[in-house]
């Protein structure tokens, strides 16, 4: 057990203790390095003899010249490692051939993210949006150190000094000091110096943000090399695997574990709170253990709940208006609009539960030492800061006792960003005294989905006698994210609002009488945020119906929102240019159509054309091109745009049209990819995008075109067909059911 | 039982159950993990080797039935990490969260290595058993078509 650590101090990993460490905001440390970490290579380029500085907290300059960013968002494929040490690097000025990053230790008060409360955590597109100013302001403090540094040496005044990438430069006398060397002889003051936000690099002076960069990640990616949790061998650690509560939280009541224990490797068996572990010296005895355990579960009132009759409810409960629920925007006179209103618009949509499909299935590995006081855990979490403290609160101990090591995580997309591993994974580290490796089979991990929730919406819009909108009405329906992950007090403290489902409910439409509500269901379902937050279904809603709208007016869809939207500049640029690439007046053969949607999402303004057709007898819609145009405000790294846009468009047409979790006596039905398909490489559409660049703040990126795309393929269907089709997935069997009715 | 092949171009001998995955033989006992679990169903092709220079779904294969044969890991593809595929995957900066490449990249290497120049087509269908669920199949196709190019 002497890998286990209580806190950092016993580290003979080359690691500087985490006191050290933290000095490095007040005074001179020496080289950081992370055992376990990703990148962690400070130090490899040292000569004899030589130290690395710590510079603040944040970063490591070598005499050689190697810089080493500590970037504490997660990496799970949205770029963020590369795009966070870009900013870095941006405003210290610094060589970016020579930076490369590690992730920091575990302190928020030093690492959160602003944007989270100062949590360590990595969703909800907020890396970039979050850490943008707090990373810039660290690295101009760290530039400012290094010119004073060679200020006092030359005796020269700072304000006569600039920097070249990795060189403080004066100027007046052509001499120069590379980073590297004013890192090998100059103190950290005892403070860092405060930098003004005016004082920060204006964007026409960008060497590295805005050019498109090489991922740090990718090279790793392509030979076996990169390390996820599921890839960690710790010393005399075993396996084990979980048989799940078929209904969320139920607990194992009677275990039969003698068929288990008869196979060859397998150790122990291991009742859980909502689940039942299987140890084994391999994860093929393990799995076979869990194929063959025999657990009756205690009674749960979703046990007989169906997700078909849930819907009917939701949408029958978003018709009854005398329901209020919890009302997220009101404004003006919306009962009085409606009243008055010479015609009054109204549809109900829905959405089906969807479960994340990650291709890396849950896993963690964990150790706990002797005592119990400590844990060190292995994991790819979205959620760096929420495990350590869930860590600390299972072992009644303090967070500095719990050592995480983050890792790539193999897809995020929500699902990883809770601390729900742990509660299985350290009872068994502690019943074996042991580090555990848990992995979950697919299986297991599709039946303990942590769903988006299943919504069922009314819509409704206030018409004046000229068709124009007047008055909006949006209530929406279901299970709460928020309240599932944080207790009730959590969904109180909010008003009953969950930010979560109600994600993307707003609009820019210019709309004067609007109200929108959110109708809070429990029906004890696993839930959490999924790739796109609540606008994956709530523009889906909003942008269809929108759509109904043009139709009763006879206006063109593209010029009806141009004319809606009249007063954001942003959201004009680009629906022009996505019609104009997309040629959209121009009417296509060979039964294609096109679809429209426009949206902010995550803050990036965005517009999507589809182009689709149908088969009518089989009622499989083939997409096959998408034009997107988005403008996410300064743009970092233009590539990752461009990939997250692309695994947008596809990972949307995904939801679009297959994905639905059902659920049936309280349980999943689904097993696996071969009963929740997503999309596959013959199923793509040509992808065409346009990045509209503008000098604001930068905004998300890893999610803002996918909700786009279902109202792209719905406002085509009704192109092609005459008929809408409000209830996504917009599945085969829909469209023929939808196709036949009259 | 004692199970011997050759893997990456080195004799291994396993003392595992006859029906044990390879899979779970390459990552946990040999420790090559660039070879992914992903499914367990043959459904992703996260866990895609090579067989004799066959790709294969490891998860789906019996150690027992690689016996006195050669399998390749994405960690013996090249030497140096510089196959034309995986080089095209740099250059078109193919992965995002990753975990699906060592398979996506070990699917097109055999298809490479049987069809020299192979159409869009082909390259669709012999890849559609992997699933990227980032969606990076449009980069997926443009690396096997670049790489395609450059070897040939």
């Amino acid at each position: 057990m002497d890998r286990i650590v209580d806190g950092f101090e016993r580290s003979t990993e080359g690691m500087i203790s985490r006191r050290g460490f933290l000095g490095g905001a007040a005074g001179l440390t020496f080289a950081l390095s992370i055992p376990g970490a990703l990148i962690a290579r400070p130090g490899a380029a040292l000569a004899a003899g030589e130290v690395a500085q710590s510079i603040g907290a944040w970063v490591t300059i070598s005499p050689d010249g190697a810089i080493v960013v500590a970037v504490p968002a997660a990496e799970m494929g949205q770029g963020s490692l590369t795009g966070l040490a870009m900013v870095f690097a941006e405003e210290l000025d610094a060589d970016w051939s020579r930076v490369t990053t590690t992730y920091p230790p575990v302190i928020p008060s030093i690492f959160g993210n602003p944007r989270f409360g100062g949590q360590m955590v990595t969703f909800g597109s907020g890396s970039v949006r979050g850490y943008w100013d707090k990373i810039r302001l660290q690295a101009a403090a760290v530039r400012r150190v290094l010119m004073q540094a060679a200020a006092n040496r030359w005796q020269v005044p700072l304000a006569e000094l600039h920097t070249e990438p990795s060189l403080v430069v004066h100027a007046a006398s052509g001499r120069r000091l590379s980073y590297g060397e004013i890192a090998g002889f100059a103190p950290v003051p005892a403070t860092m110096p405060t930098i003004e936000k005016a004082a920060l690099k204006k964007t026409a002076d960008y060497r590295i943000l805005g050019k498109t960069t090489p991922r740090l990640d990718i090279p790793a990616k392509t030979t076996g090399a990169a390390q996820y949790a599921i890839d960690v061998q710790v010393p005399n650690m075993v396996y084990a695997t979980v048989l799940g509560a078929p209904v969320d939280d139920a607990a194992p009541d009677r275990v039969d574990d003698r068929a288990a224990l008869a196979i060859p490797g397998v150790l122990k068996v291991v009742p859980l709170e909502h689940s039942v572990g299987i140890v084994a010296d391999t994860v093929e005895a393990a799995f076979a253990g869990r194929a063959v355990l025999k657990v009756s579960w205690s009674k749960m009132p979703a046990d007989t709940y169906s997700s078909a009759d849930g819907l009917k409810d939701f949408l029958a409960r978003a018709a009854k208006l005398d329901d209020a629920g919890s009302s997220y925007v009101a404004t003006g006179d919306v009962e009085g609009t409606f009243a008055k209103a010479a015609k009054v618009v109204s549809a109900q949509y829905s959405s089906e539960y969807v479960y994340h499909a990650q291709m890396e299935p849950m896993n963690v590995t964990a150790a706990i030492s002797p005592a119990g006081a400590g844990a060190e855990i292995w994991i790819g979490t979205q959620g760096v800061s929420i495990n350590v403290a869930a860590a600390a609160a299972m072992l009644k101990t303090t967070p500095d006792k719990i050592r995480l090591n983050q890792f790539y995580l193999g897809g995020g997309f929500g699902r990883r960003s809770p601390a729900d591993m742990l509660p299985e994974v350290l009872p068994l580290a502690r019943a074996m005294q042991r580090p555990v490796k848990l992995i979950w089979t697919r299986e297991q991990d599709v039946k303990s989905g942590k769903l988006r929730p299943m919504t069922g919406h009314l819509i409704e819009a206030a018409l004046d006698p000229k068709g124009k909108i007047i008055g909006w009405r949006h209530r929406i329906v279901g299970e709460s994210v928020v309240a599932y992950r944080g207790g009730e007090k959590a969904i109180e403290g909010a008003k009953g609002l969950d930010g979560i489902v109600l994600e993307g409910s707003k609009h820019e439409y210019g709309i004067p009488n609007q109200s929108i509500a959110y109708l809070r269901e429990k029906r004890g379902m696993g839930l959490a945020a999924w790739r796109g937050i609540g606008a994956g279904y709530n523009k889906f809603v909003i942008e269809c119906f929108i759509d109904e709208l043009a139709a009763a007016q006879k206006v063109d869809p593209v010029a009806y929102r141009l004319d809606l939207l009249q007063d954001e500049p942003r959201a004009q640029a680009v629906i022009k240019a996505v019609a104009e690439k997309s040629d959209w007046t121009r009417p296509r053969s060979d039964g294609h159509v096109l679809g429209f949607a426009y949206a902010q999402v995550v803050e990036t303004y965005v517009a999507a054309v589809g182009e689709i057709s149908l088969d009518p007898k089989t009622g499989i819609v083939r997409a096959h091109r998408f034009w997107v145009a988005l403008d996410p405000g300064i743009v970092l790294n233009p590539d990752s745009v461009l990939a997250q846009t692309e695994g947008n468009v596809i990972f949307g047409l995904s939801q679009t049209l297959k994905e639905q979790v059902s659920i049936s006596a309280g349980q999943v039905e689904q097993n696996n990819f071969y009963d929740y398909p997503v999309l596959r490489m013959s199923e793509m559409p040509e992808i065409d995008i346009q990045i509209i660049a503008t000098d604001n703040p930068p905004k998300g990126m890893g999610e803002a075109a996918l909700p786009l795309v279902a109202p792209c393929v719905g406002n085509a269907l009704f192109r092609l067909t005459g008929k809408r089709f409000r209830a996504m997935p917009l599945s085969p069997e829909r469209i023929k059911a939808g196709l036949a009715a009259t | 039982m004692a199970i011997s092949f050759t893997i990456n171009g080195k004799q291994a001998s396993i003392e595992a159950a006859p029906a044990t995955p390879l899979l779970w033989v390459v990552r946990e006992h040999l420790k090559l993990t660039g070879t992914k679990y992903g499914c367990g169903a043959g459904m992703c092709g996260a866990c895609t080797v090579h067989l004799d220079g066959r790709a294969v779904r490891s998860c789906q294969t019996p150690v027992a039935a690689v016996e006195g044969k050669s399998v390749t890991t994405i960690e013996g593809l090249s030497p140096n990490g510089d196959h034309p595929l995986q080089r095209a995957w740099v250059e078109l900066q193919v992965p995002q969260c990753g975990y699906c490449q060592s398979g996506q990249i070990m699917q097109a290497a055999a298809l490479l290595a049987t069809k020299k120049n192979p159409s869009r087509d082909d390259i669709v269908r012999h890849m559609d058993g992997n699933i990227c669920r980032c969606g990076t199949y449009a980069r997926i196709l443009r690396a096997i078509e670049r790489a395609a190019k450059q070897e040939g």
